[in-house]
């Protein structure tokens, strides 16, 4: 069970299903990520509007509940969007819960495999 | 009167039956000559000609989508492209019902621009989200709503503009 919710979050999706960053309506910033680790690094990088565009909409939350169908994760950028967070303090907590659940995933899924 | 490079000839006479019928394209042939002083079958042939040309490429009609209703935004999205997907990317846009007109357009860098309807402005995200950023070789894109219409107008055979005179 572990290794499946692990392997779900961290493997690639497709290219049509991959999450892509705007900074408001149409326009696009050319970055996209197609995995749980890709989106953690975007997170870190992506025009702060991005961010800022794509937590009021709940699409983060809606793309990692649909697409990687990680509820707990979906559930923590839930709780995110109700703190009204800006600029780089947006930045900082969101890179810390993505990169937190990343590490538990794939610390889940190495020792799973092993 | 001469068109260049794969166009047709036309006279005075198929110029004045194109002007009549883009003021009113369901005149009958009779009307139309009785106004241009000619034959209804001289009209006629010269109609079903420029059809068989192409010159006339369709007979539409013009709605106005307020007057019936339809709440629809409209916005021009620039698409910028790795070149060689350029084409492909153009194809694969004029082939959704929800864009009106593509162009390509070689500024600094290669661009599309495309004139895209929606409902409201969450099914233009939706669309640009998921039917444009998508495709291979999409680097970014621009979006403007537009706000207001001040002009809109086919082209007219007989346009006032002295560029433009046949």
């Amino acid at each position: 069970m572990i290794a499946g919710s692990a392997s779900k979050a961290v493997r690639n999706v497709p290219r049509e299903k991959a999450f892509y960053f705007f900074t408001s309506v149409g326009n696009y910033t050319g970055m996209s990520a197609v995995s749980l680790k890709e989106f953690m690094d975007r997170v870190s990088d992506v025009d702060i509007k991005s961010l800022e565009f794509h937590l009021q909409r709940g699409d983060f939350q809606k793309w990692v509940e649909e697409i990687l169908q990680d509820n707990d994760l979906a559930w923590e950028i839930k709780r995110l969007q109700r703190f009204n967070l800006t600029g780089n303090a947006l930045r900082n907590q969101l890179s810390l819960v993505v990169s937190r659940r990343y590490k538990r995933l794939a610390g889940q899924g190495s020792s799973a495999h092993s | 009167m001469k068109f260049k490079n794969n166009s047709v000839s036309l006279d005075d006479v198929d110029l004045k039956i194109l002007q009549a019928l883009q003021e009113d394209s369901r005149q009958t042939f009779t009307a139309l000559g009785e106004s241009l002083g000619l034959a209804h079958s001289t009209v006629y042939d010269r109609i079903r000609r420029m059809e068989e040309q192409k010159v006339i490429k369709n007979y539409t009609a013009l709605i106005d989508a307020e007057r019936v209703g339809l709440k629809t935004i409209t916005a021009l999205v620039t698409v910028c492209t790795e070149p060689k997907e350029t084409e492909r990317v153009a194809e694969r846009l004029a082939e959704s019902p929800e864009v009106l007109e593509v162009y390509t357009s070689l500024s600094e860098e290669l661009l599309i621009i495309a004139k895209v309807v929606a409902a409201d402005q969450d099914s233009l995200h939706d669309f640009i989200a998921n039917s444009i950023a998508p495709l291979r070789g999409v680097l970014r894109i621009r979006t403007s709503i537009i706000t207001k219409k001040l002009k809109e107008s086919l082209f007219s055979i007989n346009n006032g503009s002295k560029g433009l005179r046949l």
